[in-house]
């Protein structure tokens, strides 16, 4: 497979309109989650339910990783995970419905937005910190044996790096040589603990070294940078030379989740000139790629799809409490 | 259900078993060689499954047999390769991955509860994760506290996982044929006791019959190891064993014991529990495991709510609350011994 080393002007607008998909997403999200959770604030309450950790901000990231996959690709995410299964192919409509905890959602309301599975795209998530990326090595295991050139895209937070499975993980698939793509999405916070009082590094692409393969940072949320570097760690990936780091230094526009105050947090201020889609907008409207149009085709492009999924998920059927102990098992019994 | 006499005492494992005999390790080994023919899908991984062949000898030839690329030594990184084999049986493929010891389940956990056992439900059934997780349990022989537990109670607690308990070749083999045939994750935990160990005490029933093509026992079906009419002993694994061999001597008082070897404890066979206990009216259950909140109280659970007013004797001989023993003696002052089985039984009925 030949692999792509400069982005075309057509690739720059793909990843803009990717990240509008998702902050629309996002942002369509948000407004439902919190339509009927007032007044005052009950977790537990409305159409969508539950913690909710949205991942405005943290576009470029999911941008950057999508434009280099393909369909065979596995991904495994985070607890935040809409923006990467949006830019992996994951099917919006049943992500809705699932996060909307109904029958025609991906986990068929069983497992909620934390809990996404899509084989289709060979997407999946965990809400356990770190805990995703062993099981990211096991897909591009089988990839490997299968004599294919699949790779595994295994993301987590810059707050995972220093869980003990992120360490077993890298060296694993050093020692294998497996096809994973390792991507930190370093977003400064863990929760409301900054990365300074969580990690003896200053950043966490050093720590490739200590397994031998390549470790790279991306600063200032720069898209085009994670699609360069992304774009490496795939070609080594499916040419058998095995797993590479990127850590992005990313942003984390909202709270860690819906009603968090975020009273730790002094980074606000500056939030809206950091916002990368304004930024990369600008960019590629002052380099001639992009004019006024174009950008509100995207925006309605992404909002037809986005108000589309909303709607079919609000429209579907509830499960059924009397099925409530199915799946458990492939018979779907228990005793 | 077997078709048996009640006047017989001990029944022969199985019918068809056939006259040749294996070690409970080579059983295993067996099953899982047979499913490699099988299905170029599995797989095996672990720490010291290669070379060595297990440490308990559960994967012993297995790498002359199939290399290097189908039987593969780990670092030791359990949550690393045990999420490895989950990720792979997402994809398709059939791994039976070794934790050396069910005790060392602390450092990988999450994998096994959070991620093997859930991935299914979570997808609403989309997601299947075809996998055998296959670990050493029990102590008996001064391992001290963490290299001595059964666990099968914290295992079969957590949803999304099959478990279960071979306590003879026979089963050993079956149960792991249909473990790596099943679609759903199970965890096989195998008493070191029974392995039929060249360099640890064993139990007699440690070898015996195996019939020579593959077959099934299936997950979820207890066996009535021996007919009796007074009281009821529920057990599993090296325990059986125990629980027979005090049938057989208290036989001799007229005391008829019924012998159940769960084989399964997860699903539990509630149906096989209460068949017993409506028929002798006394349950024992032993266990090797923790008493409390485990096992124990759940086969009681089980027979209390399908007989209430039923029951004229239920006890327990379990592993009191305390962390398994160093020093030879303390340790079998804790361990379900025939002795205490013996105590546990006269009491049953009333002697």
């Amino acid at each position: 497979m030949t692999v792509q080393s400069v982005l075309s002007e057509k690739d720059k607008l793909d990843l803009l309109r990717m990240m509008v998909l998702i902050r629309t997403f996002e942002e369509a999200i948000l407004r439902e989650y919190h339509a009927d959770k007032s007044p005052g604030f009950d977790i537990g309450a409305g159409l969508v339910p539950g913690e909710m950790h949205l991942a405005a901000g943290q576009e470029p990231v999911a941008a950057g990783i999508g434009a280099h996959l393909s369909r065979g690709d596995a991904m495994t995410a985070t607890h935040r995970p809409h923006h990467l299964a949006i830019a992996h192919g994951v099917d919006i409509r049943k992500m809705a419905a699932e996060i909307f905890g109904r029958e025609t959602g991906l986990g068929r309301g069983r497992g909620g937005h934390m809990h996404l599975f899509d084989p289709e795209a060979h997407f999946s998530c965990s809400g356990i910190v770190a805990e995703g990326l062993p099981p990211a090595l096991g897909q591009a295991f089988a990839f490997q044996r299968a004599g294919t050139d699949r790779v595994a895209v295994a993301v987590a937070g810059e707050g995972a790096a220093n869980q003990g499975a992120f360490h077993e993980a890298l060296n694993l698939a050093a020692l294998w040589k497996l096809p994973v793509i390792f991507v930190i999405e370093d977003n400064d916070w863990g929760i409301s603990v900054p990365r300074s009082a969580s990690t003896s590094v200053p950043s966490n692409a050093v720590r490739a070294a200590a397994y031998g393969i390549p470790g790279t940072r991306v600063e200032d949320n720069a898209v085009e940078d994670v699609w360069a570097a992304v774009g490496e760690a795939v070609r080594r990936a499916r040419a058998g030379e095995g797993p590479s780091l990127i850590e992005v230094h990313t942003l984390r526009l909202w709270g860690h989740f819906e009603g968090d105050a975020q009273g730790y947090r002094g980074d606000l201020e500056g939030v809206p000139g950091r916002d990368p889609i304004p930024t990369y907008h600008k960019h590629l409207s002052d380099a001639g790629i992009l004019d006024t149009a174009t950008f509100t085709e995207m925006g309605a492009a992404a909002s037809a799809t986005v108000e589309d999924a909303i709607a079919f998920a609000k429209s579907s059927p509830l499960p059924d409490p009397a099925d409530a102990l199915k799946y458990v098992f492939t018979e779907g019994a228990r005793s | 259900m077997n078709t048996l006499s009640s006047t017989q005492t001990q029944l022969p494992l199985e019918p068809e078993a056939g006259r040749r005999r294996l070690s409970t390790s080579k059983a295993i080994v067996e099953a899982i060689a047979q499913q490699m023919h099988t299905d170029e899908k599995v797989f095996v991984m672990g720490e010291d499954v290669g070379a060595y062949g297990g440490i308990f000898s559960s994967t012993t030839g297995l790498l002359d047999e199939f290399g290097p690329e189908r039987v593969i030594d780990t670092p030791i990184s359990e949550t690393a390769f045990i999420g490895l084999g989950i990720g792979a049986a997402v994809e398709g493929m059939r791994p039976v991955v070794e934790l050396m010891f069910a005790d060392f389940f602390g450092v990988c956990m999450d994998q096994i509860y959070n991620h093997m056992a859930k991935i299914h439900f979570e997808s609403g059934g989309n997601v299947r994760v075809p996998m055998v997780l296959m670990t050493a349990t029990g102590g008996g022989y001064s391992d001290g506290a963490q290299h001595s537990q059964c666990l099968w109670g914290t295992f079969a607690h957590l949803p999304g996982m099959k478990v279960v308990v071979p306590s003879n070749p026979y089963d050993a083999k079956g149960l792991m044929t249909a473990a790596i045939r099943s679609d759903d994750p199970v965890v096989y935990m195998f008493h070191k006791g029974i392995m039929g160990l060249g360099w640890m005490k064993k139990n007699p029933r440690s070898i015996g019959a195996v019939p020579t093509d593959a077959y099934e026992v299936p997950i979820g079906k207890a066996r009535v190891a021996r007919e009796g009419s007074d009281v009821s002993i529920v057990t599993l694994s090296l325990s059986v064993h125990h629980s027979l061999d005090v049938a057989e001597k208290l036989a001799g008082e007229g005391i008829d014991v019924e012998v159940i070897d769960l084989r399964t404890v997860a699903p539990l066979d509630r149906e096989a529990i209460i068949a017993s206990v409506s028929k002798t009216g006394r349950l024992i259950v032993v266990d090797e495991d923790y008493q409390s909140f485990g096992l124990s109280g759940e086969v009681i659970a089980t027979a209390a709510e399908a007989l209430p007013g039923g029951l004229k004797h239920v006890s327990r001989v379990a592993v009191p609350d305390v962390p398994i023993p160093y020093a030879r003696d303390l340790e079998y002052a804790v361990l379900p011994t025939p002795a205490r089985i013996e105590a546990a039984v006269r009491q049953a009925v009333g002697q």
